[in-house]
Parts: structure tokens; sequence; C-alpha cells
């Protein structure tokens, strides 16, 4: 007997149950309740956003693919497969564990489609470092990504750290994993031909992670509530030996599709791969290999043990296949078959304990919310900048914007991760973008991930469309033509009408901008309920780019690399000090609106910045982002800390107030520096582009200066700037 | 002359290793399955870096029993060339084809940076195109990297100069300061008494291209190159 | 069935900054007569044998074997019939 208890505690609303009832045309089973209840989830099945996402461009100027697991680019005869996926609330509850099992899964995504790992980015989010809770899911979240990823020989080489207060209860981890292959190879997540066989291959199956993702991800957290024991624990050794008997079994040809057990384990696999493939699956429970006795079918079916996929394999060949896995120790054992009617039957013992077509399952009910622009917004988008008091210490604030944790070096994180393995890792942590060779070719990619969620906090639409061109921006400083775009959407709980009003700006951003950049949204996901009684998150729609250098030789980092170099600015500063770090970390307040932002502009600014890095005229190429010009050009002269070289600023655009021009985050704006010899040909560039370009300083000596006239404003020894911009983050971590 | 790099399940620098030393040094090279006996001929071996079998229980405790194991241990022992690099050298360690042991970092962290060290033996087939005193630029990644071997045994390291790389800094000075994870007299590598084992715990192969930040780590493999060309 | 309950430890004369690093943070709980803080492994292995000399001899080959690396390490262990409270 179902009653309302059992459904509403599986996260089935009634509405929800009646419609399976009406598809079944019976009560369910309690498998087939459950196997509803995991694919319906917000996780899985997205009823609350697939609507808005239908908005995301699939297409742009390079080929992409969209695939059951992981979107890409081809190029040439390669695919760039990407995807960014969440793990809030696990990692909130057990970091270590949380944060692991999220590159476990992102990592699977990727190699189910024949195509081999070959980077990690991470982006995360956390509450002030005050507290202590926030500094122990730092530690552990690092602690879990070096453990899984280190072991893995994937190498993490990018991604971003931020820290706000709306975080405190909801950490947010991002985790992005690119992968290549050859495009003729790629394999996808459907199951066809009748008769075909269903194998099981990996570790075995338990109670982990049980209702972890419609219960855990489909709610906020609740006052006091003990959910640890619907984490997942990871294993990345037996992940590594998946990664390579996967793909060397891909590489025999035989495998007609292959997918992840993520959220939802069995359930999802089964039902997905069913209805990809248009096609039916019968499996027998009975032959699952388990390692805890006892456990009832639904229990199998829902049970998130890591490290397991389901492959549907052609008849005759699962004995070739299996003998693949098992070299490596893993499991193989044929557990059904593909069917031609469509249903999705699952069988224990021989009985049947579930049988439901399986488009009905992959297709959840899509939901229309209500949206609400919050009351508060209004108010808090004002700000007269003339009630900021000017500061009197620009040296101080300079220091104490580059020791604030958001700002400062995370060189005490990407030091804990293995960085260098598979030896293509041409630019390291620590730049704009990660820059990884593509050996066998002269191509290099280079990714990002991005969001500032403070600026999508004060206006949704345009902090999302600035996440889109910051990403494109961080590219093209490192030489890359952006590609692709992979994003994972964080936000409350979407029945909240103002967070869902968030939602549909951001989205309606990232549309915009994204068919402005004519850039494809290859792969992603959505995380909601990312709230708890200490509040919800700002919203936070992190992007995850890729772009493509076509020449190895042309490949462009953030920091001087000589004396007497010029420095350029390319863009205009306006006066503008909403949403800024500045005026969070000096002054107490998030306020105002977020930078103003003009497509064409950026486009402008882009193009002149690529065309001459590929012209092999710039020596140095950053952005300027949170913290504003001064800080952007303390990290050209610091970043490199085995040759940190000075600057004299001498000719900025003063007209503005000297804080919002030294710390306004006002957009579209690049440093970049260069042998004097090239100047001329740079301002062609520029000027051909309808670019405002300004010679503002030299490279040079052993501080930073920046100069009014003959008054000095910054004078920071390049020793006393890198002490406090590289120490800060591990001497607020350790208490 | 062949090359044989062994994979372990778990190793994860096998294939950087491979890359190195075909399409690098355009050398022959072949893998070797960790389940194998024969190992086909080759003049050197490579025990690449990684988390063979995980790490668990201890780094290489479980790698070294692997049935490839008795034939390397056969094939030193005749005076074949190994070197054994990071997760290599754990394992030849745990085999007793090294003397000493590796305990975790003492910052307790991994730890992957550029670091220098400094050649003290330049007579070893895997040093002998390097200068006496010469520092290397070659990066490590390694959450046990801390050697440690008991204070008699030391000593006949160092009267048999067995100790071959010192971490340094960029100008050969060795001290603490410059040692990245506590290990015993700032050592990074050693050789057995004959000479023909060597374990590093810094990755060559990955400073072994000018697009990757150093190319001194080429050195390594080039000297065992010539030193096998000569015999 | 007999149970081994195997504890390996660091030997005295290693460092043990994990060891170190914990007593600190004990520490800085409140706990203030702490001496040391060592950190070890504990196994567990059940064994389908009766006779308990038997069990004795196989325990103490696994150890020197595999369990312990006799340079850094030292062990000790019980065995019991299992079910039987300690």
């Amino acid at each position: 007997m179902i009653t309302p208890e059992v459904y509403t505690s599986l996260g089935l609303s009634e509405e929800e149950y009646n419609k399976i009832v009406n598809i079944l045309k019976r009560e369910p089973t309690i498998t087939e309740l459950t196997m509803f209840s995991v694919e319906w989830s917000e996780h899985c099945g997205y009823p609350r956003s697939r609507k808005l996402l239908g908005l995301l461009p699939k297409t742009g100027k390079y080929k992409s693919l969209i695939g059951e697991d992981a979107g890409g680019i081809v190029l040439d005869d390669l695919a760039i497969v990407f995807k960014m996926e969440s793990h809030n609330h696990p990692s909130q509850v057990e970091p270590k564990q949380g944060a692991a099992t999220g590159v476990g899964g992102i990592i699977r995504d990727i190699f189910v489609s024949g195509a081999r790992p070959i980077a990690l980015l991470d982006s995360l989010r956390f509450g002030t470092l005050s507290n202590a809770y926030n500094r122990y899911l730092l530690r552990g979240v690092v602690d879990g990504i070096q453990f899984y990823g280190n072991c893995l020989g994937v190498p993490t080489v990018g991604g971003e750290i931020y820290f706000d207060d709306s975080y405190n209860g909801n950490c947010l981890v991002n985790v992005m994993s690119i992968g290549v292959a050859k495009a003729n190879k790629l394999v996808r997540g459907i199951a066809t031909g009748p008769g075909n066989s269903i194998i099981y291959v990996g570790a075995s199956t338990g109670r982990d992670g049980i209702g972890g993702c419609s219960v855990l991800a489909s709610q906020e957290f609740k006052e006091g509530e003990e959910k640890r024991p619907t984490v997942q624990i990871g294993d990345p050794f037996t992940e590594k030996c998946l990664i390579e008997a996967t793909l060397e079994a891909i590489d025999t040809g035989y495998i007609i599709g292959i997918k992840d057990m993520g959220a939802a384990g069995l359930t999802c696999t089964t039902s997905e791969m069913a209805s990809a493939g248009n096609s039916g699956m019968e499996v027998e429970l009975q032959l699952v290999p388990r390692k805890e006795q006892d456990m009832q079918p639904w229990e199998v079916m829902m049970s998130e043990s890591q490290e397991r996929m389901l492959v549907c394999v052609q008849k005759g060949k699962e004995e070739e296949v299996s003998r693949i896995f098992k070299k490596w120790d893993l499991h193989a054992v044929v557990i059904g078959k593909v069917t031609e009617d469509g249903m999705v039957r699952i069988k224990d013992k021989g009985q049947v304990v579930a049988e439901i077509n399986a488009h009905s399952l992959t297709q959840a009910p899509l939901y229309d919310l209500e949206y609400k622009k919050p009351g508060y917004l209004e108010e808090l988008n004002k700000l007269d900048i003339n009630t900021i008091p000017e500061p009197k210490d620009y040296n101080l604030v300079l220091l104490e914007l580059l020791s604030s944790p958001s700002l400062a070096s995370k060189e005490w994180v990407y030091e804990q991760y293995d960085h260098m393995v598979q030896t293509n890792t041409i630019v390291l942590p620590g730049s704009d973008a990660a820059v990884l060779r593509l050996k066998g070719t002269n191509k290099a990619i280079a990714a990002t991930t991005d969001c500032n969620s403070r600026y999508c906090f004060l206006n949704p639409y345009r902090g999302a469309q600035i996440g889109v061109a910051e990403a494109a921006r961080n590219l093209v400083c490192s030489g890359a033509d952006p590609m692709g775009v992979t994003d994972c959407l964080n936000f409350g709980n979407p029945e909240k009408p103002d967070r869902y009003w968030q939602f549909k700006n951001c989205v309606e951003g990232i549309a915009d901008a994204c068919r402005f950049f004519n850039l494809p949204i290859v792969s992603g996901n959505v995380s909601f309920y990312n709230e708890s009684p200490k509040g919800v998150i700002n919203p936070t729609p992190t992007i995850g780019m890729v772009g493509i250098i076509d020449d190895t030789t042309r490949i462009c980092s953030q920091y001087f690399k000589k004396e007497k170099d010029a420095i350029i600015l390319l863009g205009s500063t306006k006066e503008e000090l909403g949403a800024s770090e500045y005026l969070k970390t000096i002054h107490g307040y998030i306020k105002g609106d977020a930078p103003a932002l003009n497509l064409n502009e950026e486009m402008a600014v882009q193009a002149s910045v690529l065309e001459a890095i590929r012209a092999g005229l710039v020596n140095s190429s950053h952005d300027c982002s949170e913290g504003g010009l001064a800080v952007a050009l303390a990290e050209c002269c610091i970043s490199f800390k085995e040759r940190m070289i000075g600057a004299t600023i001498d000719n900025l655009p003063f007209e503005i107030r000297m804080d919002a021009l030294l710390f306004g985050e006002t957009q579209s704006r690049i440093i970049i520096s260069c042998d004097r010899r090239y100047l001329g040909k740079i301002e062609k560039i520029a000027k051909r582009n309808g670019v405002l370009l300004r010679i503002i300083g030299e490279t040079g000596g052993e501080s930073l200066r920046i100069l009014h006239g003959k008054s000095e404003i910054i004078n920071l020894p390049l020793n006393d700037l890198n002490r406090h911009w590289r120490g800060a983050l591990e001497k607020q971590i350790s208490r | 002359m062949k090359f044989g790099v062994v994979v372990f399940p778990g190793s994860n620098c096998d294939q950087d290793c491979y890359y190195v030393v075909s399409n690098v040094l355009r050398q022959q090279v072949r893998y070797i399955w960790h389940k194998d006996t024969e190992l086909g001929g080759v003049d050197c071996i490579i025990l690449p870096g990684g988390f063979s079998y995980g790490d668990y229980l201890r780094t290489g405790a479980v790698a070294r029993f692997s049935p490839v194991m008795k034939s390397i241990i056969d094939f030193a022992q005749k005076g074949g060339l190994v070197i054994g690099i990071c997760n290599g050298f754990q394992i030849l360690l745990e085999a007793g084809l090294l003397p000493g042991a590796m305990l975790r970092n003492t910052n307790l962290h991994f730890i992957c940076k550029y670091v220098y060290i400094k050649t003290y033996n330049h007579k070893t087939p895997f040093t002998c195109l390097c200068k006496n005193g010469q520092v290397l630029k070659i990066p490590i990644a390694h959450n046990e990297g801390n050697y440690y071997i008991d204070n008699l045994s030391l000593e006949e390291l160092k009267r048999n100069n067995q100790i071959v790389f010192r971490y340094c800094s960029s100008d050969a000075e060795v001290s603490a300061d410059f040692n990245p994870n506590g290990s015993l007299d700032n050592i990074a590598g050693i050789v057995n008494k004959k000479g023909n084992v060597l374990g590093m715990m810094p990755h060559p192969e990955r400073s072994a291209e000018k697009i990757l930040y150093s190319e001194d780590g080429l050195n390594i493999f080039k000297s065992i190159i010539k030193w096998l060309d000569k015999k | 069935m007999l149970k081994a309950e195997i504890r390996i430890t660091l030997k005295k004369a290693v460092s043990d900054p994990q060891g170190l690093t914990i007593k600190r943070a004990l520490e800085s709980l409140g706990y203030q007569d702490l001496e040391d803080v060592r950190i070890g492994k504990f196994v567990v292995i059940r064994l389908r044998c009766k006779d308990i000399n038997s069990a004795q001899e196989q325990i103490d080959g696994m150890c020197k074997k595999l369990l312990a690396n006799p340079i850094i390490e030292e062990y000790q262990f019980k065995i019991e019939e299992e079910g039987r409270t300690a």
C-alpha cells in the first residue's frame, strides 16, 4: 500500500504520484515508485529548469556535439568533450568525500564517451573564513579533489575559489572536466539492437548514497539534520582502472553504448539508455555484484555506489569485452538485454518488480514556476558614489585587497593538485586560463571557469552575461579563440518566486551573451535548493569555457616577461564602484549595480588582443576583473614568483575618482605588455577595431608604482605585494 | 636499444615516460604489464610514477609483489639499468632494490611544483651527461617523498657515493629551506651500491621538452642512452 | 573463525608529523595533559582457521611480508575466537 507518507518521503508530490498512477494505469510497486522519485527529481529530470534551459543555444562558430552525458566541440578529426557538474549538498555534509565523488562523477561522464580525460577545473565557493566550519569545508574539499584527481592522473589545472557570506551553510563545489577523443570513435549513452547484451562493469553495489539524489539534492538543508549516511565514498584507484578498461573496451568497436552510473545509479542508466535508444531493456537484479547483504530491489536500483557503468554490447561479443574489464580486476557481468518494447523491465529472482515505459521515466513533468523580482533589489541597486569616502592610503587598500581570500593567490590550493601529469599543461595554474597542448598537433586548448556571484545577486541578467564575457576574455588573454561553453547553474529553492526570477534572468543573460559571441552551450548542470536556515546563496551561474589556440608558439600568460616593456590598457574605464570587491572589503557594502557591459565593446577589445597575440606582438596579457586595475597590475608583476618584475604606471585616465580608477570593476578591459617596437602595430589593430588604447606605463624595477603627476598613489615593493598575496590564504586557513 | 615502461594498476605517468622515450628521444620502447614475467629484451626499465594499487596500505607496498617484479629484481641483479620515478622509487624501496623507506611529506600535503636538485654523483648511468654539482629544474608531485634511512645506513650511502640528487635552491644551495618534503639529508634521489638502479622523487619526464618550462629532465634520459650506447 | 587484530605503528625513531599535528589540534580544543600522540594503522583479519598457533604464524608472516615495513614500522597483534568479547 502506497500511502502519502511513503511518496512524500521520497520527495514526490501528490500530483506527481497521481501522474505515476496514470502512466502505469495501476498503483506502482515500491521499486517503481523509487525509480520515478529519482528520475523525476530536480537533479536527474530537471522538471523545474528544462523549459528555460531550452533557451540556451546549441550551435555556434565551431561544430558542436550534444551528447547524453557530456557534449563538446569537433576540431579537425578530434572531439574535445567537456562538462561541469555540481556536488554541493554532499560536500557541505562531508567535504572530502563529497568533493572526491564529484570529481569521480564528472570524469566518468567524460571517458564514458570514449574520450580520455585530460584536465579538471573546479569552481568552489565557501562562506567567510572567519567561521571555523567554512575553514573545515575548504580544507576538506581541497583534500577531496587532490585525493581523487591526483590518483586518477588527471591534472587539475584551473578553477576559482570565492568566499562570501551567502555561502555560509551551503558551499558550492562545481567540477569541470575536459577529454579528447578521435571524433569518429565517440560513443553515446544508448542501448539499441534487440538481443544485444547489457553488461554491468566496475565496483560492487552497496547502500551508498541511497536517496542522495532525490532526497539530498532536491531539498534545502533543514536545521540540525543528519544527512551523513547518504554521502557516497569514492575509490579513485578503481576509477583509474575503469578509465583504462573502458577506453580499451571502446577500442574493440563492440560497444554500442555506455553510460556512467552517477546520480540515481541503475535507475538512471537503464531508463536513460533505453529511452535514448528508443528501445527497452530487461535486467535481472540478482546478477548485480553486491557488497552488502540483503539488499532490496529498490535499494539496488537507487544505490549510488561509485565507479560503476552500464554497457550495451553487441550480441556475441560479451566475453571479449568482459575480459578487458576483468584484466583490470573489475566486475563485468551480463545482467540483461535490450528489448524492442520500449519498457524498462526490472526482475528480481525472475519476478518482475518494475515495468515502466522508458520515455515516461525520463520525461519528468515540466513545471512552470512563478517568478518575481525581489523587493529589496531596487533599493540595493542605488549607490550614490559620493557617499563613499575615498581612502587616505592607497597602498594599504591595495594590500588589503590582495590579501582578501577571494583575491589572494590560490597557490596553497593548487600546489596540492597534481597539475602536471600527462605532460600537457603548458600554462600552469596562476594565470587567466589553463592551457593544455594537444599532442600530435601544433594546437592547444585553453580553459577557464568564471562567475561573479555578487554581480548576479545585484543584477542577475547582466551578472550572468558578464560571466560569459569574462570567461571569453580570459581565454583570449591566453591567445585562444573561445569555442564552446558548459555551465553549472547554482541557485536557491526555485519554488520561491524571487529565486526563480534570478534563475530565469541568469539563463536569459547567458543565452543572449552566448548567442552574441556565437558560442554553443554543449553541456551543463543545474543545482537548486542551495539554501539553509542561514540563508540562500547568491545566484551563481558558473560558466566553463574552452577555447582553441591554433599555434602553440602563440600562447600568452598574465605575468610581465621583460623589463622596459610598454604597458597598455585596452578599453575604457567608467566611474563605477557598484558590486565591487573594493566596496565590500574596504567599505563593507554589497550594493549598487553590476558593472555596465557593452557586448560590442567587449568583442572589439577581445578581437584586438587576440589579433595582437596571434601576430606575436604581445608579451603578457591580463584582464581586469575583481579588485580592478590596481589588483590586475599587481598580479602582472608578481604572479610568476621566480621572476617578479615591477612597473611604473604614470599615464592613467585620471578624470574619474581615484578609487574608481584603481579598484572599480569596469568590464571589457585588458592590460597587455609588449616590446616598444611593436607599439605601432598594436595601435593600428586597436584603431581598426575601434578600441580605446592607452600606454599607461613601463615594466621594470622592484616595485609597483602608480603616479599621478608627481604624487605617488601607490608605491609598494614587489616582495611586500607578494608576501601579502601569496601568504594570505594559508594564514586565514590555519587560524 | 630498448626501454621498457612497467604499468601497474594505478600507474599514471607510464604514458608520459613512454612519450618522452619514443617521441622526444625517438628510441624503441614497450609497455610491460605488471603480470608479465617476460621483459622483452629491454636494456633499461622505467618504473613510472602514479598511485599503484591506490597507494593502499603503504605506497608501493602491494606493487612490489606483482609478478613482473621478480623478473625486474633478476634483471637488476644481472646489472640491467632500472630507474624508478616517484611511485617507481617507492616500489624499489619496498622491493629492497634500494635501501630506506618513504614517509609522508612533513607538511602532510601533496606537493606539486618545480624544484631544483643538485647532482652529487655524475658518474652513474643516469647522470653521466651531467656535470658535477649541476642543478636541474625538475618538478615533484607526491604525498610521500620524505626519504628515511637509519643513521648507520645513511653513512654507508655517503661512503659509497650513492646519494645522486639533493634538493637545492636555483643557486645550488642545499638546505632545509629548499627541501619540500622533509626528506633526510635533503635526499631527492639515490642509486644502489652497484650504481645500476636509481630512484628519484622528481619527475624527469615532466621536464623533457622546451614547451614544458624546463628541459633539464632530458639529461637523465640522454645519460642512459649514452651509457647504453657505450656498452 | 579466528579474528586477529593487528596494530602497526611507526618506530619510535621515526618522526610522526601527523601525530604532532593532531596533538596540536587536540591541545587547541583544550586537552592540556597530552604527552604524545602517535598515529598508526589497525588491521582486522578473520581467518578460516581453528588452530591458534598456526594462525599466529600466518599473521606474523603477513606482518613481516606485507602489512608492516620493518624499516619504519613495528607491529603487535592478538588473536581470539571470533564472537568472544574482549
